[in-house]
């Protein structure tokens, strides 16, 4: 092995640990962590893994602190951002069981978030509420909303209105969403 | 012809009109084009020459300012229905009641990228438990019982309870009939028209003893032996006693009249020489 092959095989396999394994309250690394453990030439180290990651159906997703920036992002922008591993294609409904959601709580968390975005990102809870009463249980309507803030893919301000959250920006892409959904 | 100081107030109502209409499209979230921009300027315009007063400035200034939020409002709006992400949020709300379970989750799981996240422990942290785990005293030490007292049993006279006040020397209902019976013999002693001043028959010689009649007194007025008249110009208050307890309808509203005996307000009635 090259001695430049195995300095970026140290440094992926550093990454990999970092990426992989919870090392704060919630997923993910900043950017200026992965900078402080793997030098200056972190973007290219993660470029690496993720493609090494195309094999097993996983990427390194970046969710930038801002919105997505149209051009080639800037070293301060990737220092902000925060990176994950997800998923690269699509689970098969039968494996949504096995990492524990049952078909209700994410059908409605799917009607929660399109309806979010269609209002441009922010939407009252009662409203949220409303909507999700079509198809669930009332009881269960209020305990899924809450379950949904709890994993990350929602936040609630003072005024009961319901934001996106942090996973849903790493975890969900919302064009696509709504686009599947409207051609259904 | 209009006077000029009935323009100038027409003028003050139009802006305050602008005023409230902006706010309330900012604040409901209502869509910012329903406020005509041009034909606000142009009331700004119309009116900015009669403005002398500063108050009359400000309301021009707020205008104009409520008006910037509803051109910022509008700008959003444009720049939110360009973008790739735009639905009309009614269309969706049809398409999403219209979907069945199966095909919301269908939609879902091509939009949906979940995390991998591996929870871990590390050297660090089994050295740090198995350090708690040392300073950590055993169970045995941690949950001493409380050492019990053995007391030897033995009997106490009624005279010895009421002394520790876990009796009282008079059931509490025997003791608010006979106070029933001196505030009627009271307002017919010492009343007026069957009624009788509230300090007059609540103040006594001690304060102590004055807070134990106001106390007594209503419990008198809560279980229907006496009722309230209030007289909230003279500022005066009477107790009028009843002759048979009253039963309280459940269709009649309760109201609470707090009265406030304070130690200053029982000085003030002894010093005008009530005793």
């Amino acid at each position: 092995m090259s001695k430049r092959k195995a300095y970026y095989a140290n440094k992926m396999k550093r990454a990999v640990h970092m990426l992989f394994y919870r090392r704060h309250k919630k997923p993910g690394v900043k950017g200026w962590e992965l900078r402080k453990a793997l030098g200056a030439d972190y973007p290219k180290v993660l470029g690496i893994l993720d493609e090494y990651l195309k094999a097993l159906d996983l990427q390194v997703k970046t969710v930038f602190e801002e919105e997505t920036p149209s051009e080639k992002p800037t070293l301060e922008q990737l220092d902000r951002a925060r990176f994950y591993i997800t998923l690269r294609g699509e689970l098969a409904p039968k494996e949504t069981k096995m990492i524990g959601w049952r078909i209700d709580d994410l059908a409605g968390l799917a009607v929660t978030i399109a309806y979010i975005i269609s209002k441009k990102g922010k939407a009252p809870r009662k409203e949220v509420e409303e909507l999700l009463r079509e198809k669930l249980p009332g009881w269960k309507v209020g305990l899924n909303i809450d379950r949904y803030i709890r994993y990350g893919y929602l936040t609630q301000d003072e005024n009961e209105q319901l934001y996106l959250d942090w996973r849903t920006r790493a975890e969900i892409d919302q064009k696509a969403l709504i686009d599947f959904l409207m051609a259904k | 012809m209009q006077s000029k100081r009935e323009h100038i107030k027409a003028g003050r109502e139009r802006l305050q009109r602008v005023i409230e209409t902006c706010r309330s499209v900012e604040e409901r979230s209502l869509d910012p084009f329903l406020i005509d921009v041009n034909e606000i300027i142009k009331i700004v315009r119309e009116f900015f020459p009669e403005w002398e007063q500063p108050e009359d400035l400000c309301l021009d200034a707020e205008a104009i300012n409520r008006l910037a939020s509803v051109i910022r409002l509008q700008s959003e709006w444009v720049r939110h229905r360009s973008t790739s992400l735009y639905t009309d949020p009614f269309l969706l709300e049809e398409k999403i009641k219209k979907l069945d379970k199966e095909e919301l989750v269908d939609a879902f799981i091509q939009a949906w990228h979940p995390m991998v996240e591996l929870e871990q422990i590390s050297l660090h942290s089994i050295a740090e438990s198995l350090r708690y785990w040392e300073s950590l005293p055993p169970l045995k030490d941690r949950w001493k019982e409380l050492p019990i007292q053995q007391v030897e049993s033995g009997s106490a006279t009624r005279e010895e309870l009421i002394k520790q006040r876990i009796l009282r020397d008079k059931a509490f209902t025997e003791e608010l009939e006979n106070f029933w019976n001196e505030l009627k013999k009271f307002a017919v002693e010492k009343g007026e028209n069957g009624k009788v001043g509230y300090w007059d028959f609540v103040g006594a010689e001690t304060y102590d003893e004055t807070v134990h009649r106001a106390f007594m007194t209503s419990f008198l007025v809560t279980y229907g032996y006496a009722t309230l008249e209030i007289h909230p110009l003279e500022e005066e208050t009477y107790i009028v006693p009843y002759e048979k307890q009253q039963r309280q309808t459940a269709k009649k509203q309760l109201v609470s009249i707090p009265i406030a005996i304070t130690f200053e307000d029982w000085k003030k009635w002894r010093e005008r020489g009530h005793t």
